[in-house]
């Protein structure tokens, strides 16, 4: 760490500590930029209304107001009890879960019959679910706040955690396909017309272990190495941990049947451990392990089929979706025509044919906004998503804890990575699998999962930007890594 | 830890990067190809906004759309039902649509650039008006009695074409083609029906689809003695000049000899080609085309139109349906020398010489015309969606000059003599002048024959109505004098309602 390194935009404020800004909660910003949130929420229904209806009716504003509710809510709870969280978290997270919940009532006027239209009840359909869900996200996710004042609180639970999380991701694979497969991916637990993506969960569970964990072991797999080209390879005891989750991975890929939850996990995974070790060579290791295990897994598809068929086919319709257009191609054809029929500008809210694409509520629903905002809105929804990443990212530098820096980094990480895997799948960027896209798609499990990571972040960004001690007070800075020992035999002697 | 945190920000950003620059390869560079593409449903539902314009003749809309519930909005239906199948084609939701529905596509969708001002409108005002309407030339009375008399055949044959066009404007009055089909079904909403239905008609061997007046090339038989008889009209032979004909004649090199249709017929060693004509004497035309060569023969079946491929029928001047090409075939040896016998068959319209009903039609028409071929059209004008403006109205123009009207004034009085003494008496119609030539085809050794008719009526002033071919496809005998009373049924209903109204 060296101050050159400051991410923080104004030197001139900047003490010791990079990015922190003294006694600056920002939270009026906060609540001016949620109110624009919303606002433009609600003028997206407006619009919606007015293609979709012809006119707009006097409750159009009802959705908007009863999002702006709860997130003013939200807004409050982080002004008591973490004033000094990242100002730009909230509104930025608010927008795109007030879009998504947008898009889905435009999904049901598209599906209710003309005459029933107008009167679509605020909670009726997807999109009156995605509201509901939102609600309770939103309260799950105040509630964490409040309970949880201090990020370090839940390594205490790392171990629970980490075996619920264990559990929560093979659950699915273990539990017989008619309980848990959906489209051909083994992620979901169905209990009657209700079903979970433990998953979702999963990730947030493990990675608190990840963080913990590493924290722990971060000296002996950063420092024991043997050197080899050049690069510090880690022993072959210390690569354990790591091979086991490589192994559990590939488990997902082959048995869940979903290449982008392997890749999830394994990014994540590889990404903490980079984080916590500073070592490119862990990086190496992942990279090829895991393209490895997935090259592997395609030629095995291809000559012994079995566990390995589906991933064979997904990876051949990424590499020709118009091969069988109408058949194993239809869901990516479909996205991809909905994207380019989107073209620069979009047929405006409301304006497009969404009802054409196969899972446009969940998976698709990228490309069925797209096709309604075209590339410029879709490029700003990017940006939006790379802001949070961003911001979360922000949070980990700020703080000053080893465990709230890998615990926020891992998170913020793990976000850009889904929306990485989900969007790049629709648009054939990589083979398609079924994630959720965060904060749009319909569904409890993926809004509730990362409300929480919204709030852990929050929780962590309010760690790093509180003035510690006064304006300039001194603070033990961390000392940078510990020279290498080449070839230690065994433990490492902390200087 | 901040380095490597630090990185995982660059990493992030590379990879939203990847996704920016791969959303602007899918969705600007390849947006137009994804746009249009043949899987894309919204190119359909598209379509379906806007109320498809009217085809219409004489007053009566043939094709309509009508508004339904669906996420289409309109069905397209066709009130016209199959008689007009084959003239207006059907407008499916999947697939490509046929004949004028899809030649007249653009002004019918309202895409036309003649509409531009419409859109432009209807991006003011919100609106969607509907598309344009089509008027065709055809006279729904001759339709429908070239329809009904064409099925109702007396041969009980159920392949044949019937073709009418007014031959001082080339206005096409009938285009009928026997088995028609209801398109109906075809512009089905349901696709799993129009496409059920599509299987159907494609698989029938009977082939329903094809439209046999302009795409079915047959053998024309006697009926091309006419183009023999103008070419010898042109080379110093006159309608009283004596041919030699005889009862049976056998070309030199030929083990095949060439009779008549009955021995009654020119049996005597010279006739008048008038006679010739009238009676259809074979072996008198059989030796006159000798007499002529192939390259004249050929050159003046050219001059009527044969060999035309791109012929098209529709909107004067441009798209429309196409017609096949009329032939004549080979009349050589291999080293170019004349082949006798090939030409003698081909002289009375047999061997390789292949004619399309509207070819026959076209021929009647020059010669009631005054020697003049009027191009044929289908397409009478082109109505804007308020049904006040008017674009494109058909301005006839002559396509070709086949012969003089000389040679035109000698062979209407020969065809007339054809219907009033000769084969084609069932054509007769009281108070009108009728002309025709009757002609029987031999199609497959073991088949029966085809029945021709070509033919034209004048009124009382010889100013042409209209012009007629029928053909009964294996008819058998007596198919050309039932295509003669067809073709007189055709004819008498031009003359009470004459179209393009």
């Amino acid at each position: 760490m060296t101050i050159a390194a400051t991410p923080a935009p104004s030197p001139a404020t900047a003490g010791e500590r990079p990015g922190v800004r003294m006694a600056r909660s920002r939270r009026n910003a906060e609540l001016s930029l949620l109110l624009l949130a919303m606002a433009l929420v609600a003028a997206y229904g407006a619009m919606v209304e007015a293609k979709v209806l012809d006119t707009i009716t006097p409750g159009f504003w009802v959705p908007a107001a009863a999002l702006t509710a709860v997130f003013l809510g939200v807004h409050l709870v982080i002004r008591f009890l973490a004033p000094f969280a990242d100002p730009a978290l909230l509104p930025a997270v608010a927008l795109l879960n007030g879009l998504g919940v947008g898009f889905l009532r435009r999904l049901d006027l598209a599906k209710a019959a003309p005459e029933e239209r107008a009167d679509l009840a605020i909670f009726a359909g997807t999109g009156g679910r995605q509201l509901a869900w939102t609600l309770m996200s939103v309260i799950l996710a105040a509630g964490l706040l409040t309970l949880m004042r201090d990020h370090r609180s839940i390594s205490r639970y790392a171990y629970t955690l980490g075996l619920a999380g264990i559990v929560l991701v093979m659950l699915p694979a273990v539990l017989p396909a008619s309980i848990s497969e959906i489209n051909g991916a083994k992620l979901w637990v169905r209990i009657g017309s209700f079903s979970i993506q433990p998953g979702e969960f999963a990730k947030l569970a493990l990675l608190v272990f990840f963080a913990y964990y590493l924290v722990r072991k971060r000296e002996v797999l950063s420092l024991a190495s043997h050197r080899f080209l050049g690069i510090d390879f880690p022993r072959g005891r210390d690569l354990g941990p790591v091979l086991v989750v490589w192994a559990i991975s590939l488990l997902v890929l082959v048995f869940e049947k979903d290449l982008g939850t392997s890749l999830l996990y394994f990014g994540m995974f590889v990404a903490t451990v980079y984080i916590a070790t500073e070592r490119v060579s862990w990086l190496l290791i992942g990279l090829i392990l895991f393209f490895g295990g997935a090259y592997l897994a395609y030629v095995l598809g291809e000559t012994v089929g079995g566990p390995f068929a589906n991933f064979y086919l997904r990876a051949q319709i990424w590499l020709d979706p118009f091969a069988e257009p109408y058949d194993d191609g239809y869901q990516l054809v479909q996205g991809l025509l909905a994207l380019g029929s989107g073209g620069l500008f979009g047929a405006g809210p409301g304006g497009g044919q969404p009802l054409l694409l196969p899972e446009v509520q969940n998976d698709f629903i990228f490309a069925g906004i797209g096709e309604e905002i075209g590339l410029f809105g879709l490029s700003a929804l990017l940006v939006i998503y790379l802001l949070i990443v961003e911001r979360g990212l922000r949070a980990a530098l700020a703080v000053r804890d080893s465990f709230g820096k890998l615990l926020a980094g891992g998170l913020a990480f793990t976000l850009a990575l889904q929306v990485f895997v989900i969007v790049g799948g629709i648009s054939k960027l990589i083979p398609l699998t079924g994630q959720t896209t965060p904060f749009l798609s319909a569904g409890g499990s993926s809004l509730m999962a990362n409300w929480l990571l919204v709030a852990v972040l929050l929780r962590v960004s309010d760690a790093g930007r509180r003035p510690v001690g006064g304006s300039g007070g001194t603070v033990t800075r961390p000392s940078g890594p510990p020279e290498q020992l080449h070839g230690a035999p065994t433990e490492v002697i902390k200087p | 830890m901040n380095a490597p945190l630090r990185r995982v920000g660059v990493v992030v950003i590379v990879l939203f990067g990847l996704l920016f620059a791969n959303l602007n390869w899918i969705q600007a560079y390849k947006a137009d190809e994804y746009r249009t593409s043949d899987y894309n449903g919204r190119v359909q539902v598209a379509k379906y906004d806007r109320k498809r314009g009217n085809i219409e003749a004489g007053g009566t809309a043939l094709a309509v759309s009508k508004e339904t519930d669906g996420e289409l909005k309109y069905l397209r239906t066709y009130p016209g039902g199959a008689k007009y199948a084959h003239v207006l084609g059907y407008e499916p939701v999947n697939g490509s649509a046929t004949a004028l529905e899809r030649a007249e596509n653009d002004f019918l969708a309202g895409t036309s650039d003649q509409l531009i001002v419409n859109r432009l409108r209807d991006m003011v005002t919100g609106d969607t008006t509907a598309g344009g309407n089509v008027l065709l030339t055809l006279s729904k009375r001759a339709q429908d009695t070239a329809y009904d008399e064409l099925r109702d055949n007396n041969r009980g044959v159920a392949k044949g074409a019937a073709v009418a066009i007014d031959p001082a404007t080339g206005a096409v009055q009938a285009l009928v083609s026997i088995p028609s089909f209801d398109p109906n079904p075809l512009s089905s909403h349901n696709t799993n029906e129009a496409t059920a239905a599509y299987n159907r008609l494609e698989q029938d061997a009977e082939r329903p689809l094809r439209n046999r007046a302009l795409d079915e090339v047959l053998p024309p038989g006697s009926t091309f003695k006419i183009v023999v008889a103008a070419a010898a009209l042109e080379n110093g032979v006159t309608k009283e000049t004596e041919i030699p004909a005889g009862a049976s004649y056998t070309p030199p090199t030929s083990s095949e000899p060439i009779g008549n249709a009955a021995p009654s017929i020119c049996p005597e060693s010279k006739v008048t080609l008038m006679n010739a004509v009238t009676e259809s004497c074979n072996t008198g035309f059989a030796k006159l085309g000798g007499e002529l060569g192939p390259d004249v023969i050929k050159e003046k079946a050219r001059q009527f139109g044969f060999e035309q491929e791109d012929l098209t029928v529709g909107r004067l001047g441009e798209g429309g349906l196409s017609v096949a090409a009329s032939r004549t075939g080979s009349m050589e040896n291999p080293d170019g020398s004349p082949d006798p016998a090939a030409l003698a068959q081909s002289s009375i319209g047999q061997r390789d010489v292949r004619m399309t009903p509207l070819q026959g039609a076209m021929i009647a028409a020059a010669v009631a015309n005054g020697g003049s071929q009027m191009r044929p059209y289908l397409v009478r004008q082109l109505l804007a969606p308020d049904r006040t403006t008017v674009y494109d109205t058909a301005n006839p123009r002559e396509l070709r000059r086949p012969v003089s009207g000389q040679v035109a004034a000698d062979l209407r009085d020969m065809m007339v003599s054809v219907v009033e003494n000769g084969t084609g008496r069932n054509a007769r119609i009281n108070g009108y002048t009728v002309g025709g030539k009757t002609g029987t085809a031999q199609s497959a050794p073991t088949r029966p024959d085809h029945g021709w008719f070509i033919g034209f009526a004048l009124d009382s002033d010889g100013k042409p109505i209209s012009a007629v071919c029928v053909v009964l496809e294996e008819a058998g005998d007596g198919g050309s004098a039932e295509a003669a009373r067809i073709a007189g049924q055709i004819m008498r209903a031009a003359i009470a309602d004459p179209g393009g109204r």
